[in-house]
């Protein structure tokens, strides 16, 4: 079943459209990667589909509730879509745990020792059930990240939006990324990625998505997009990434 | 009688014995006032300039304009000018305020105008990435400021603040020149009676005591809140 529908979205930043009309429907449990060279688009889409970009046109349907609609209540909405950044974004004056339980206490309202255990709980998810009491300066890279992912899985979200979650990370501690992405999608959670990491795409994606210059060129599963693509750009593209 | 030496001519005009014994009481009730004052300019000063940069975050365009003045006058006003005016001229107006509230007006605008700026500053150097992570997990920009960036504009404020907030609480002794009965006004009118500088000793002294723990504390703070930095 669908659980993000996404018909004729754009984005313009002054004159230079970056989105030019995207169309793009998730199911529900599916791992969706979204590939593409720098500048085609990839991050704003993710950015616009929980409004931290306004679109300029089109639509966002989530769970039943249109995104786009001035109605809808965006910190509502927003609880369960969780997102997850390049820089990981980790609040640098509180705990992982602090990090973690933020938002289950301000916005889900829930007393300290009830969000504290999710919050434990989320962190061991992610493997990180020791480091709850960590600063985010005392923490690697890769640890950082999972502790935002952790953040983000905490609020129980219905889909994890993630935009180049191992960029920023030295190739030896990508691996403990990648792994907890492969525990969520083991536990049915429905991910849309925005990545580079193609060999991780080709054995766990359910669907790759291949994007250029604002529009989706390209999808199918992995096998098709990233094995055998039909069009040249994409060729190029996966060609030069898994070379 | 012989004539003084030069060591006995210093104690005499700055340590004069009967004048230490008489004026003490004197000096310590100017400096309960001053640390009274003080303690009010801080309290209201960093509380105003706080909220003063929330507001400005919310970025209401006549607000920020109406802020952005208040900043400006009184960063650039000598406190001392700003104290005359209120208190002398404000009584044609028909608002009469007493001097201790003048000072503690005054001192605490000055407080607030320069924590604004601090404050402030803190504010638009927080990365937009824990906006937006804050934002992403369903908090309002409220919350958000108040429990993401406030925190760490802060912290990245104190320093500049200790310092501002140190300078701003000495002035206190302007409150003199309009009868505050702090330390430099209990000393002055002493010395006035007494044509003797001994006084004024005891009131540098009760300054030196009173604002050597508070510069203590200062550099106390500087240090514990700049080992967490990211």
């Amino acid at each position: 079943m669908a659980i993000l529908r996404i018909a004729g979205l754009r984005k313009s930043f002054g004159a230079t459209e970056v989105l030019k009309g995207i169309d793009l429907t998730v199911s529900e449990r599916e791992l969706v990667f979204i590939i593409g060279p720098s500048g085609s688009g990839k991050s704003t889409l993710l950015r616009c589909i929980n409004r931290l970009e306004e679109p300029s046109g089109g639509s966002v349907h989530f769970d039943g509730l249109e995104v786009t609609s001035r109605a809808t209540e965006l910190n509502t909405l927003r609880r369960s879509m969780g997102m997850v950044f390049q820089s990981f974004n980790l609040y640098p004056h509180l705990t992982a745990l602090g990090n973690v339980t933020l938002a289950l206490r301000k916005v889900l309202q829930k007393p300290r020792e009830e969000a504290d255990e999710i919050g434990r709980r989320a962190l061991a998810e992610v493997g990180l059930a020791d480091k709850a009491a960590s600063f985010p300066n005392e923490l690697s890279g890769g640890q950082q990240q999972r502790v935002a992912i952790a953040r983000a899985l905490a609020l129980g979200p219905r889909i994890v939006l993630f935009d180049e979650p191992t960029s920023a990370l030295d190739p030896e501690l990508v691996g403990s990324v990648l792994a907890v992405l492969r525990d969520l999608k083991a536990h049915g959670m429905t991910m849309l990625v925005v990545s580079h990491e193609l060999r991780f795409a080709r054995d766990a994606a359910d669907r790759v998505v291949f994007m250029d210059k604002g529009q989706i060129v390209e999808e199918g599963p992995p096998s098709a997009v990233l094995g055998a693509p039909r069009e040249e750009r994409t060729r190029a593209f996966v060609a030069e990434l898994l070379r | 009688m012989q004539p003084m030496t030069a060591w006995e001519r210093f104690v005499e005009t700055f340590f004069k014995p009967a004048m230490l014994v008489q004026y003490w009481p004197e000096i310590l009730k100017g400096m309960l006032v001053t640390v009274e004052i003080a303690a009010a300019v801080v309290v209201t000063g960093l509380a105003l300039g706080l909220a003063l940069a929330s507001l400005r975050a919310y970025r209401l365009i006549g607000v920020n304009a109406l802020i952005v003045v208040f900043v400006d006058v009184f960063r650039a006003l000598p406190p001392l000018v700003a104290i005359l005016l209120i208190y002398f001229g404000f009584p044609s107006i028909g608002i009469n305020l007493p001097s201790f509230v003048v000072l503690w007006l005054v001192l605490s605008f000055v407080l607030a105008a320069f924590a604004e700026e601090i404050f402030w500053a803190g504010i638009t150097s927080t990365p937009k990435g824990q906006w937006e992570a804050a934002r992403s997990t369903g908090l309002s920009f409220s919350q958000t400021l108040a429990y993401v960036v406030m925190p760490q504009a802060m912290r990245l404020g104190v320093p500049p603040l200790t310092n501002r907030t140190i300078a701003i609480t000495k002035n206190t002794a302007l409150g003199t020149v309009i009868g505050v009965g702090e330390i430099l006004n209990q000393a002055t009118t002493a010395q006035s009676f007494t044509g003797n500088a001994t006084p004024l000793m005891m009131g540098a002294i009760a300054y030196i005591v009173l604002f050597v723990p508070v510069v203590a504390l200062g550099r106390w703070i500087e240090t514990r809140f700049a080992w967490r930095r990211a």
